[in-house]
């Protein structure tokens, strides 16, 4: 009559749906909350969930009930001292005692983002195509591996174990037959010799001279008994990469553009972390001069001074052959307003082409412009060039958050290709 | 009282399986249909996780709802109050349907799952059953039909006409959910079968009307003769979202369909808000006689009892006005307390009780309480049965909040003098009238400028909160022309109005 049902297999996550549509319908105030979370948090921080919190009164469902004031009694337990006709002050903010009390800690509406939420708010952000996923592009370093045997091979490979092994296995399988059949011969002759049969005890004394010769010509080695270890060569990823961030920090950089920066940085660090074990960040930032500094200083400082793009590139290649000469994928994003002056741009540009690009696997510079159509700096002038010949330099203009990923289309791109 | 050959346990310790539970649901089974007399729906027990009851919650308990960002708040609010343990979840959701489904969380031990299934499957289950405002008001058995079919035609609709239209939609028929029932007159029975005729009536009919010369017509600027205006609605209307399906002026007819389905869930609700404490209580009082008799038979252990007693004494706990947790009455603590007293009036009446209740006083304990259960909801069971001795043991004490007056007075407390006013007060606490303002519908002006006008008296002087601003706008949103709301004095003087054009 009564039926007793196992429900726990049969899916949870009902209300996804509906938190879906909740976080969809207060997209704005999430994504003010998520831009926040983006300021406050350092680039290796922004791969997690967050709090959010929304003013209570926004969420709010309307409905009829009543307000304050008119005249209600209401019944309330637990006396302890009253008696009829006692007069009580009035709790601060009027209403009924019983509502007291309960004041501001719940003005604002409290919820946690996933990750996935997180990002998905964050990318969405960035215009970003689901592609997060793919991998980067191969990795040149390889390691040599063992892979078995092989018949060919240089001397010093040779796997005499191997090889000998071979002999041996040969020389049975060939000689037993020959040492079998010498045997008998042998046998035979012992016979004939005590049988007195002469020319039977010669015949056989032919035959087995003729077999012990076969016997003792057989090869010690043969061509065929060669092995030699083989190895081959794998492609081996690098699981470590250093990505420098570079940007100007003189005076016309402001705290929109850093923002901005920040997050192109972070969509480049995001990048790699899916790709590499370990992802080390420099962050260079440059003036007249340009100086290592940790993140915080970087995002959060200011320095005000002239722009020379060249000492960052200098800097850039000095830490990179100091710290990470050997066994590193080497990154690079470069942001900057663009205004450099005099020769600075074509030196930069040199610079770029002949040191960096060439023992670098990407370079990203991005020139945060006030608006896209205002036209376009010295450096930027001086790095298209660069951008025509090399394949691992991605350029491009940004004056919202959405122009910032197609900065790294082309490398997905080239990517997803070669898959 | 125990039986002369005590029985062995059922079982000890606190784990639990399928078939223990089944043994331990026939054993209260027994009890309550063979001792006590309870008439329930069948059941249909299901064990969830914390994580499905988490979703539970925020459907309100129902087992199948439409998509709608409120729900979604719902669950993220308990969600998070869950996690970071400002709050346990319930041990239990029961549904109001015919199988009545009750979810147990598998988290339970053995005792709480017999507690739970003592509280549902026979208390609720049994209220459900034979309680005069559900019986009216909801259709156990098409139920989850009707929630199936709501959702299919919600999703159906998004499909059709965009997700944000229906949400739109579905938003303002929630903010006029509470004023989407009728009050006084039983409503039709549900059926699906009858749900999809009138559906593709609604849509035959959409498609017979339908010509495309009406929109070449040339527009005529004739002005409206002013007719002698007969008053529609003759009466006013109450039931707000009712009227909006069957007249406004330009709604599609899946609106009409979406305004209905939100109707109906307000009304199968509705039942529900009115007898909180009736069913709480009554529940709570059968899992306590039903799970102390097991005890009795010698079926379960004291370890067992004990687990029972502490959470059974959590649940009526009532923290008293001045506590920090304390939040309104306990409507657990209140019905269970007032079933309890109700069997003890029975049974050992006091001269007082005499005094009271004449006609309860020395009668069949069972059949009072089950009298009370079927006929009463929570504003005439208070009024009718609330005993002094109950007033004196919560201590029980009225104030008064009049504007007029700078402080607040103690109009009355568990007095000679005051019984019969803190009963009367603490019944009226738990009207609908209390709780829900009264706006109706007044004017529907069809030969006009086709405005509607509401109309709210003020109840005792008490104004509407902020909120209805809001609301306001929801209903002109549904309506599809200017909407007035006019406030009404104690001489039916129009005293102010406001408009959303």
């Amino acid at each position: 009559m009564n039926h007793l049902i196992d429900r726990r297999l049969s899916g949870k996550g009902k209300s996804t749906v509906n938190r879906e549509r909740f976080l969809r319908r207060y997209k704005t105030q999430v994504r003010a909350a998520v831009k926040q979370m983006v300021g406050e948090r350092s680039i290796k921080d922004m791969d997690r969930g967050g709090e959010v919190h929304l003013p209570k009164k926004d969420i709010a469902e309307p409905s009829f009930g009543f307000g304050r004031g008119g005249e209600r009694e209401f019944v309330l337990p637990g006396n302890k001292e009253y008696v009829t006709g006692d007069r009580i002050p009035r709790p601060k903010g009027g209403g009924g005692g019983n509502e007291a009390g309960s004041g501001d800690a719940q003005d604002s509406f409290v919820f946690s983002l996933s990750r996935e939420e997180f990002m998905h708010i964050f990318f969405d952000d960035l215009e970003l195509p689901r592609l997060a996923r793919t991998v980067l592009g191969t990795t040149d370093q390889f390691k040599s591996i063992r892979a078995g045997y092989t018949t060919q091979g240089a001397p010093a490979n040779l796997s005499v174990y191997r090889t000998l092994t071979n002999s041996l296995g040969r020389r049975i399988a060939l000689g037993g037959a020959i040492k079998q059949k010498a045997a008998e011969v042998e046998a035979e002759l012992e016979r004939a010799f005590h049988e007195g049969r002469g020319e039977d005890v010669a015949r056989l004394e032919a035959e087995l001279t003729r077999l012990r010769g076969r016997h003792t010509k057989l090869p010690f080695l043969e061509e065929l008994d060669l092995r030699y270890r083989n190895r081959v060569l794998r492609p081996e990823p690098v699981a470590r990469a250093v990505m420098f961030c570079l940007m100007d920090v003189s005076a016309s950089m402001d705290e929109e553009k850093k923002d901005l920066a920040k997050r192109f940085f972070t969509l480049l660090y995001l990048f790699l972390t899916r790709k590499y074990k370990q992802v080390e960040l420099v962050f260079i930032r440059h003036t007249e001069e340009a100086e290592e500094v940790d993140e915080n200083t970087f995002f959060h400082d200011t320095k005000s001074g002239g722009t020379v793009v060249l000492s960052a590139l200098e800097m850039m290649d000095t830490v990179r052959r100091a710290r990470y000469a050997e066994g590193w994928n080497v990154y690079a994003a470069q942001a900057s307003d663009g205004d450099a002056f005099g020769s600075d741009p074509a030196k930069s540009a040199r610079f770029l082409r002949e040191m960096i690009l060439p023992m670098t696997r990407y370079y990203a510079y991005i020139e945060l412009a006030p608006e896209i159509t205002s036209h376009a700096s010295n450096l930027w002038a001086e790095y298209e060039v660069l951008a025509g010949q090399n394949e691992n330099f991605a350029m491009r203009r940004a004056a919202r958050r959405e122009d910032i990923y197609p900065v790294f289309r082309d490398l997905f791109a080239k990517t997803a290709t070669q898959k | 009282m125990s039986d002369a050959t005590p029985r062995k346990a059922i079982s000890t310790g606190a784990d639990w399986d399928f078939d223990l539970i089944e043994t331990y649901d026939a054993a209260i089974a027994d009890i309550a249909r063979n001792e006590y007399g309870l008439d329930t729906y069948r059941n249909q027990i299901e064990i969830i996780t914390a994580e499905q009851m988490l979703d539970a919650y925020a459907s309100t308990g129902l087992p199948v709802g439409y998509p709608h960002w409120s729900y979604g708040k719902e669950f993220i609010r308990n969600e998070q109050l869950y996690r970071t343990g400002q709050q346990g979840l319930a041990y239990e959701i029961v549904i109001n349907s015919d199988p009545c489904i009750a979810y147990l969380m598998e988290e339970n031990t053995m005792a709480m799952q017999a507690l739970v299934i003592a509280h549902a499957c026979y208390g609720h289950n049994s209220f459900f059953k034979g309680n005069h405002l559900f019986k009216q008001w909801t259709v156990p058995d098409a139920i989850i039909e009707y929630l199936h079919f709501a959702r299919r035609y919600v999703m159906a609709c998004e499909e059709r006409h965009g997700a944000d239209a229906v949400e739109s939609m579905l938003d303002s028929c929630h903010a006029l959910m509470s004023h989407g029932v009728d009050r006084y007159h039983r409503p039709a029975p549900l059926s699906l079968k009858a749900e999809a005729a009138r559906l593709k009536e609604r849509e035959a009919y959409a498609e017979k009307q339908f010509n495309d010369l009406w929109r070449t017509l040339p527009k005529t600027e004739r002005p409206v003769e002013a007719k002698v205006q007969e008053r529609y609605p003759a009466e006013p209307q109450e039931n707000l979202l009712y009227f909006i399906e069957k007249n406004a002026p330009n709604m599609e007819p899946w609106q009409r369909e979406l305004v209905r389905i939100v109707r109906k869930l307000a009304q199968y609700f509705y039942p529900q808000g009115q007898t909180k404490v009736m069913n709480e209580g009554w529940a709570t009082f059968w899992h306590y006689t039903l799970l102390t008799r097991l005890h009795e038979k010698g079926l379960v252990t004291d370890g067992f009892m004990l687990e029972i007693l502490k959470s059974h004494t959590n649940v009526i706990f009532q923290p008293p006005f001045d506590a920090k947790y304390y939040s309104g009455i306990n409507p657990y603590a209140l019905g269970y307390a007032m079933f309890t007293d109700l069997r003890r009036i029975c049974e050992k009446p006091t001269a007082e009780d005499k005094q009271f209740f004449p006609q309860l006083a020395g009668s069949d304990w069972k059949k009072s309480l089950d009298f009370a259960m079927r006929n009463f909801k929570d504003e005439s069971f208070i009024a009718q049965y609330l005993s002094p001795k109950l007033i004196r043991d919560f201590r029980l004490f009225a104030i008064a909040d009049h504007e007029s007056q700078s402080d607040l007075g103690v109009d009355s407390i568990h007095d000679e003098a005051g019984y019969k006013r803190v009963r009367k007060l603490l019944a009226s606490q738990h009207s609908f009238e209390e709780r829900v303002p009264d706006v109706q519908i007044q004017r529907y002006s069809r030969d006009g400028d086709r405005s509607l006008t509401l109309q709210y008296k003020l109840h005792r002087g008490r104004p509407l909160s902020e909120a209805a601003a809001e609301v306001l706008k929801h209903v002109r949103f549904l309506w599809g022309f200017p909407v007035k709301l006019e406030y009404l004095g104690p001489n039916d003087n129009v005293l102010e109005t406001r408009q959303v054009a």
